[in-house]
């Protein structure tokens, strides 16, 4: 008598008087790209202006300041002058840096705090489609920033080589080694508190010991061995082959598919925990 | 039974000639160990409002999220559009609308940035989503504060907006978790008007809620949900009727206690319910059993005649009240 839950078993199969259309679009994805890029926009001029001083500060310091030294002391680095030297590291530096910041704390606040991807799930938007989105912002972000970034290099005269006008990807290809794993993990975060640590115990040594500064070869041994596990180090390697014209096929390859082996294995786990808490 | 094929625009009437929008058989949602939504079975036909009353944790999310093709049943059947979520979760969404329990908005985005955003994820065109976007804030009376953040916005006018949002793809079924939760009265009547509005222009509504009086203004039928299951089914009238007296006697009486004035008055009412502050009497004429409660030399603080209410069946049904 307490229940009594089901309606007209005899009904069985239903339908709307206007099915449903597949009228998804192409490539649905695209519209979680924008999304950023909506963001982005709104304060473009201010990003565009300190990529240009960034890279200007950086070098004039490092060329006019530590190169100096450098040079005077020792002539240079394997053969090239020092800024010559530090100068492409800037382009995989800068795409962990943007990768990371954009993988963190924007990501936690899409999940928790402006639930923007709750929101774009209710949608025909799927799990699988804001991974691709934001992984695509994170690349075309680098891309825009690297493309200003190897122009800087170039006027201070830091480019020897024409393979010089592949640093942009690069560095998207360094920034996707970090995006796609950092995103997949945060993605399994219920709070900020890892952030500041994963900031200050891998981001910065990475940073410090990845041959952006001087080569690996001044490392003690056991550290030569651990840095082949830092995406930013293969990273540094590829633009400094690209910048110089130096390096044989073979390194560089290696070092391409150490960073594409992350990117496609942070690809895959954004996508598992991206659906596993969504579709919780 | 119907059986034949379905047409050519794919529509299965029922034998009464309703339209089903969603139909679940068997639904369960478990977190781990823990069920959410445990087995339960309901159908929701075309231009109806369907309401889904239960107290906190009830289930009525978890439920919604399944509905909204957002997260899958752990187990039991579902189809939402006369579809199956698990193969075309993002057609079935392109046609839903949902007000999700917590706001979502984006309050960097003034009002009408919201609804352009939202409305791309629909595809729509530009120009499309723009016309729409004015005609909703409109609608729900934001027209003055189109381009001003959201952020600035109170939680009544929030709530407003993101009604307006889910309205921006002209969906088939619109799905409204809590939609006045945490407003102020008048907030929560202008939130009612629209939706009201948007009913009387044929939209089918979902709508879940722990306040009795929104299932009763705004729902033609309901579910009463309780930790997980369905306990009663029906319009809130007949509801009211099925598992109810007419009229509620509310007696107070000092802080000593009601238990023996219960005993006392127990004979004058169909059934007697006891609550921390007060007794309910169920009665068919309240006045009646008043004067009856006097007669016999007891003097409540207070007395209170009403009707009864969804709350009531809740009470009778589970031996709780809906709101703690
Ligand atoms: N993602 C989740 N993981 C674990 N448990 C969950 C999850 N979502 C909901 N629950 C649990 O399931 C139960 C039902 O939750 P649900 O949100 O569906 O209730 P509700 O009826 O909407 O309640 P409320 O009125 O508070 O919104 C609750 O006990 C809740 O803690
Ligand atoms: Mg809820």
């Amino acid at each position: 008598m307490t229940t009594n839950t089901t309606a007209s078993t005899e009904v069985t199969q239903v339908a709307t008087t206007r099915p449903v259309q597949p009228t998804l679009g192409w490539a649905p994805w695209r519209r979680a790209f924008w999304y950023h890029a909506t963001f982005w926009s709104r304060t473009w001029r201010g990003q565009v202006i300190s990529s240009f001083l960034f890279p200007v500060l950086y070098l004039a310091s490092m060329g006019l300041g530590v190169g100096k030294l450098v040079n005077h002391h020792s002539g240079g680095v394997s053969g090239v002058t020092y800024l010559e030297f530090v100068a492409p590291a800037l382009l995989a530096m800068t795409g962990m840096q943007i990768a990371s910041n954009e993988s963190m704390w924007p990501i936690l606040a899409s999940f928790k705090w402006t639930r923007s991807y709750w929101t774009a799930v209710s949608t025909p938007i799927t799990p699988r489609d804001l991974v691709i989105g934001k992984l695509s912002w994170v690349a075309v972000h680098v891309a825009m920033v690297g493309v200003i970034y190897t122009c800087v290099l170039e006027a201070f005269q830091t480019l020897l080589s024409p393979w010089a006008v592949l640093l942009p990807l690069a560095g998207v290809l360094t920034g996707l080694a970090y995006a796609a794993p950092i995103a997949a993990f945060t993605a399994t975060q219920e709070n900020e508190k890892s952030f500041p640590v994963f900031y200050r115990f891998a981001i910065i040594p990475m940073f410090l010991f990845s041959g952006s500064f001087y080569p690996i070869s001044q490392l003690p041994s056991w550290l030569r061995v651990v840095v082949q596990f830092v995406p930013l180090y293969h990273g540094v390697a590829i633009c400094r082959t690209l910048a110089l014209g130096q390096g044989s096929l073979a390194t560089t390859g290696y070092h391409v598919g150490v960073l594409v082996a992350l990117a496609v294995l942070g690809a895959y786990l954004c996508d598992r925990n991206f659906r596993k808490r969504l579709e919780a | 039974m119907v059986t034949d094929p379905p047409c050519s625009v794919a529509q299965v009437l029922t034998p009464d000639s309703r339209v089903s929008l969603v139909a679940a058989r068997g639904l369960v949602k478990r977190f781990g160990d823990f069920t959410a939504v445990d087995g339960i079975d309901f159908e929701i036909y075309r231009g109806e409002s369907f309401g889904f009353l239960g107290p906190n944790g009830a289930g009525k999310t978890s439920t919604m999220k399944m509905v909204s093709c957002i997260s899958p049943p752990t187990e039991g059947s579902l189809t939402v559009l006369g579809q199956d979520p698990k193969t075309k979760g993002p057609q079935i969404r392109a046609r839903l609308g949902l007000v999700p329990q917590e706001d979502s908005l984006e309050l960097e985005l003034s009002a009408m940035d919201n609804l352009m955003m939202y409305g791309r994820y629909f595809d729509l065109p530009r120009a499309e989503i723009k016309r729409r976007a004015t005609e909703l804030l409109e609608f729900t009376q934001l027209s003055e504060r189109a381009n001003e953040k959201a952020d600035n916005f109170s939680g009544g006018m929030k709530r407003r907006l993101t009604i307006a949002r889910s309205l921006i793809s002209d969906p088939d079924l619109l799905i409204l978790d809590e939609p006045t939760t945490g407003l102020d009265p008048q907030a929560r009547h202008l939130v009612w008007e629209r939706l009201y509005r948007l009913k009387s222009e044929g939209v089918t509504l979902v709508i879940t809620t722990h306040y009795m009086d929104e299932a009763e203004q705004l729902c033609d039928r309901l579910v009463v949900m309780d930790r997980g299951k369905i306990v009663a089914e029906g319009a809130p009238q007949a509801l009211i009727q099925q598992h109810s007296t007419r009229e509620v006697l509310e007696l107070r009486f000092g802080m000593d206690g009601h238990g023996p004035r219960a005993a006392a008055v127990a004979d004058l009412a169909d059934r007697v319910e006891e609550l921390p502050d007060r007794l309910l009497l169920y009665v068919g004429d309240g006045d009646e059993a008043l004067a009856a409660v006097h007669a016999r030399g007891l003097a409540p603080l207070s007395a209170l005649v009403r009707r009864s209410t969804l709350e009531d069946v809740f009470l009778r049904l589970t031996g709780r009240t809906l709101v703690d």
